[in-house]
């Protein structure tokens, strides 16, 4: 590249235009040749069927976290009283029952994943992605530059996401969420969240970074990473979720949590001789200096003993 | 030509986006379409929900009075037929206030050979709602009186009254909601197209206003929300399926009414709690017992999570003390009025 532009300086200092035109030309194709003119619209192909990799946080994503656990998440106290009245049997209501995760959470559940692309049938550009989990809806993601709906539209467990190149990453952004949750336990992710994911491959690998930003729970950007790898003997079956009635409860009765009563908060502290002020979480939490204030803090009073591996 | 013919091409849409926010600006109306030909209107006071059928259009509230001409010229760029229909989901000024308007612009699929004789037979839409509504707009007490074009020429009473598909554009439901946001919020339902207006029973930006003095109530409110889940199905995976027009906000369906409902449950038992250990509503307040849900659901000015724990507060009291809210009062004598449902002091009947 630097011999080139030197090369357009020598021509031009003869004063011959035809040669600087030649010189201008021979400055583009080496451009091209080395890769700096990449079009904007690279495109990856993201489809296939995708087996999850656990090597990140598998307890909280698999036998799924313990309750009063807020570590790591950047919440405010809004997110602990709402999460801290989170009881879990909630999940028998029937109006409960069959959802699904939100688009931020489902890419850290245990399921696997299927992608599947949409082209142009002229230009064979992919207008959008289809990602679907065992126990998802589809979601689209669109790439043909589609405006988001109005304030007005439905909101949808997947939101409704539109994708750019950036380079061979695509950049998603989600809009138009149903509340959700960040962690299992009952800490919320509100409906006025938005998220950006960010999807790459690496051969048989595909990484996704998502990042939340929820003005009603999150104090700032809440950023995880997520890794899959291509699996050719996989095929994602059907999934089927009727409601039905699990616990015989009086109508209109619904699961919670008074403020101040729940006593299994302390679970997880006693059980990991963590002090309980850090399990409450915070943006402070998730960063490696916490580690040192950490030291400082009385351990909690009583202990409990650890689950053993595999019976949690 | 073929040069022009690509210009052209590339402008159409961006054409079509200036004429579409043009339609915007002089309407200050947003329009969604529901379902084919089902729409819901917002920024006109309270949501309109609009049906559009081959003799006419249905609507769901009429917004403010001073949004009239606005929320009009919306739905004339949905149709040109008369409204033949204006149901009122509550007496709330936000909801009826267009009734006079709207009303004019319409006229009612009636009189036959009897429209020549009877000469207002067939003028205006009729104007639907449930009968303490207009019970609450004709009370003596309303200064200045309520416009007569205003108020419901058809009323209801019991729990349930079916409209006809052929006069209504569809099969339609209307359910009483006893004693929720007031003692005459009705939800309506159209059977065929699968949408549920619950007026402000459900909003999604606003806690609920319970109308203690106009024979609202926190537990006819839970009893209504779980009425909205009753009548809903969702589509695969609790998402879509019925879809919800609420009072104020966006295009919801069952799933958002439960998040809904399950707040409003509970803020409601943490308010009974500290009631029963004897706390002042003073001491209630400054709980900030809904500061979890503040972020969602305290948006909106006018209704604030203050006001909204304080109105359970007093809803509750009111059954521990038997306490009854004011009741409308009747232009007619008392002998002729149906017996009255809406006690605040009892917990609405389940539907």
């Amino acid at each position: 590249m630097r011999g080139a532009a030197l090369f357009v300086v020598h021509q031009w200092s003869m004063q011959n235009l035809n040669r600087t035109v030649i010189g201008s030309l021979l400055l583009l194709a080496l451009w091209e040749m080395t890769g700096g003119a990449r079009p904007a619209s690279a495109q990856v192909d993201f489809s296939g069927e995708w087996a999850p990799r656990f090597h990140e946080d598998q307890p909280e994503r698999v036998p799924g976290p313990e309750l009063g656990d807020y570590l790591g998440l950047p919440i405010n106290d809004a997110a602990r009283l709402r999460a801290d009245s989170w009881e879990g049997s909630m999940l028998t209501l029937p109006e409960w029952q069959c959802r699904p995760h939100g688009a931020d959470y489902i890419w850290r559940g245990p399921s696997q994943l299927t992608i599947r692309k949409e082209e142009d049938p002229l230009t064979r550009e992919i207008t959008a992605f289809h990602a679907e989990w065992l126990r998802s809806l589809d979601n689209p993601v669109y790439l043909d530059g589609r405006a988001h709906p109005s304030e007005d539209a439905l909101h949808k467990w997947g939101g409704f996401a539109t994708g750019k190149w950036e380079g061979d990453m695509l950049t998603i952004t989600v809009t138009h969420l149903k509340e959700g949750y960040i962690r299992r336990n009952g800490m919320p992710r509100s409906e006025l969240a938005t998220v950006t994911e960010h999807w790459m491959r690496h051969g048989d690998f595909l990484t996704v970074v998502t990042i939340v930003n929820d003005p009603v729970y999150l104090t700032e950007p809440f950023i995880r990473s997520t890794d899959y790898e291509l699996d050719l003997h996989q095929h994602v079956p059907p999934y089927p979720c009727e409601m039905v009635t699990e616990i015989e409860r009086p109508a209109g009765v619904i699961p919670h949590h008074l403020p101040g009563t729940n006593k299994d908060l302390q679970e997880f502290s006693e059980r990991h001789g963590i002090p309980f002020e850090a399990t409450r979480g915070g943006a402070q939490t998730a960063y490696p200096d916490y580690r040192k204030k950490l030291k400082l803090m009385p351990p909690p009073a009583t202990t409990r003993p650890r689950i053993p591996e595999g019976q949690q | 030509m073929m040069a022009k013919g690509k210009f052209l091409t590339l402008l159409l849409p961006f054409t079509f986006c200036l004429l579409t926010l043009t339609v915007r600006a002089q309407t200050d109306i947003r329009v969604t379409q529901v379902r084919e030909h089902f729409y819901m209107l917002t920024g006109g006071g309270g949501n309109v929900a609009a049906l559009v059928f081959p003799e006419g259009i249905t609507l769901v509230d009429s917004g403010r009075t001073e949004m009239s001409d606005k929320v009009l010229a919306a739905i004339r760029t949905l149709s040109p037929l008369p409204i033949r229909y204006i149901i009122n989901t509550s007496v709330d000024p936000d909801h009826t206030g267009g009734n006079v308007k709207l009303g004019a612009a319409g006229g009612q699929i009636t009189g036959g050979n009897v429209a020549g004789q009877v000469a207002d037979a067939a003028e205006g839409a009729e104007i639907i709602a449930h009968e303490n509504v207009l019970e609450r707009m004709t009370a003596p007490s309303v200064k200045p009186p309520v416009p007569v074009r205003m108020t419901p020429g058809t009323t209801y009473h019991v729990d349930h009254l079916k409209l006809s598909t052929v006069y209504h554009g569809d099969g339609i439901e209307l359910f009483s909601a006893r004693a929720a946001h007031t003692d005459g919020d009705t939800l309506v339902y159209f059977r065929h197209n699968d949408v549920l207006a619950t007026g402000d029973v459900f909003m999604t930006a606003s806690y609920p206003v319970i109308d203690v003095d106009r024979g609202g109530s926190i537990n006819g409110e839970i009893d209504a929300l779980n009425h909205i889940l009753d009548l809903a199905f969702p589509d695969f995976r609790s998402e879509g399926g019925t879809l919800i027009v609420p009072g104020h906000g966006r295009l919801c369906d069952s799933a958002d009414v439960a998040y809904y409902r399950d707040m409003v449950t509970i803020v409601r038992d943490r308010v009974q709690d500290m009631l029963k250990r004897g706390m002042t509503i003073e001491q209630v307040k400054a709980a900030k017992l809904t500061r979890d849900y503040d972020g969602v659901y305290a948006r909106n000015a006018n209704w604030t999570a203050d006001m909204f724990v304080e109105a359970v507060y007093k809803s509750l009291s009111a059954m521990t003390t038997g306490a009854k809210p004011a009741a409308p009062k009747p232009a007619v004598p008392k002998a002729a009025q149906p017996a009255k449902r809406t006690e605040a002091a009892q917990p609405a009947k389940k539907k």
